[in-house]
């Protein structure tokens, strides 16, 4: 039986270390920040890890029904900030996943709503019970956007192999480096993680897609993991299931890499080339 | 085997034009960052009026950075002529 809603989320001693505090960001909308973020903390709690996930898009919050939990929310994020519920409140536990926790963000609220002190306070209570924090960060550059990166200690960057996703990246990446806690502070800088999303090898294979390497090439990060174009991301969404449920997926095989990546195991790099095509594919195919 | 490719004209390899593309607008980009000194973009506009007072070249032709290794700051200075 699943503990109740209000249950473990508060046994987490605060003698342990806090939080590490993860956005996942790229500037550019729709390239998957959403389906990373919901994969990558689904992923990490599957592993046994405490994990919450935020939904920093206020106005326009989506991270909810990716996760499958839109009609459990009652509080969000800006309620939580403003003293209206408290966290405990506000957290809605995943039903899949024990150690999974969502944070709505407010669909009806001013995206003002967002303080740097609130935003602050927030994640410094939530880091005493959890080891993860996952930012899903707005598209832009804005308020939210920087916000989001703000307390980060690791960024994920979700690229698409196409010009203004890559640009748009790099433009992150000044941000990442400049305007965040940390670089403020001057505690190190935050670790930057490359995870190129909807890849396609066989347009890669004929010149139509620029590939991999010259996105690492361009960006100059490390690359945490490539996920392949693929119909599961819809329909995992359609089901309000993360992909990286879906092992028979390549995209849900690839978050799974990604997690496993992230968190210091060495996984080789799959779904890079193409599928051979058959015979009759060869001669009549595209 | 993939005869039908025969009858078609060699598709244009876009992916490598994307990649040229980007490396000058992400060079442009990083030049306001890093530590790079705030004379930087002021001495580049400079260099390319002089150049220009010769030759026509567009606002891309100069890239100028300053790289520090061990103590020792380089100013590296690009001039991209157009083809003749």
């Amino acid at each position: 039986m699943a503990p109740a809603r209000t249950g473990a989320w508060e046994d987490r001693n605060q003698e342990n270390a806090l939080a590490k505090i993860v956005v996942v960001t790229s500037g550019k909308g729709g390239v998957g920040k959403t389906t990373t973020s919901a994969s990558f903390a689904t992923g990490l709690a599957m592993r046994g890890h405490k994990t919450a996930v935020i939904d920093f898009d206020v106005g326009l919050r989506n991270l909810d029904l990716i996760m499958g939990c839109e009609r459990r929310v009652v509080f969000d994020f800006v309620n939580v900030i403003q003293g209206e519920a408290t966290l405990r409140q506000a957290l809605i536990k995943d039903k899949q996943h024990e150690n999974l926790y969502i944070l709505a963000a407010s669909q009806t609220r001013d995206k003002d709503a967002l303080t740097a002190d609130g935003v602050g306070r927030v994640l410094e209570e939530m880091s005493k019970e959890f080891e993860y924090i996952v930012c899903d960060s707005p598209a832009g550059i804005e308020k939210g956007a920087h916000l989001a990166m703000y307390h980060a200690d690791e960024a994920l960057v979700v690229t698409n192999p196409e010009v203004s996703s890559v640009r748009d990246s790099d433009r992150v990446l000044g941000l990442l480096s400049s305007k965040t806690r940390k670089a403020e502070s001057g505690d190190g800088r935050v670790k930057e993680h490359l995870v190129l999303t909807r890849y396609n090898p066989a347009r890669v294979a004929k010149g139509e897609m620029l590939s991999v390497d010259d996105v690492k090439e361009i960006l100059a990060i490390p690359l945490l993991g490539v996920v392949p174009e693929s119909q599961a991301v819809l329909t995992s969404s359609n089901a309000g299931t993360p992909v990286i449920v879906d092992k028979a997926s390549d995209a849900g095989l690839a978050y799974d890499d990604v997690v496993a990546r992230f968190l210091g195991e060495e996984r080789a790099h799959r779904f890079l080339t193409a599928e051979k095509k058959g015979l009759l594919g060869r001669l009549f195919g595209p | 085997m993939d005869w039908l490719k025969f009858f078609r004209s060699e598709p244009k390899n876009t992916a490598a034009l994307a990649k040229e593309r980007l490396k000058v607008v992400v060079a442009h980009q990083r030049d306001g960052r890093s530590n790079a000194p705030a004379y930087l973009p002021k001495l580049r506009e400079d260099i390319l009026a002089v150049v220009r007072k010769y030759v026509q070249v567009p606002d891309t032709a100069v890239n100028v950075h300053v790289q520090r290794e061990a103590g020792l700051e380089v100013l590296e200075m690009n001039i991209t002529l157009p083809e003749m």
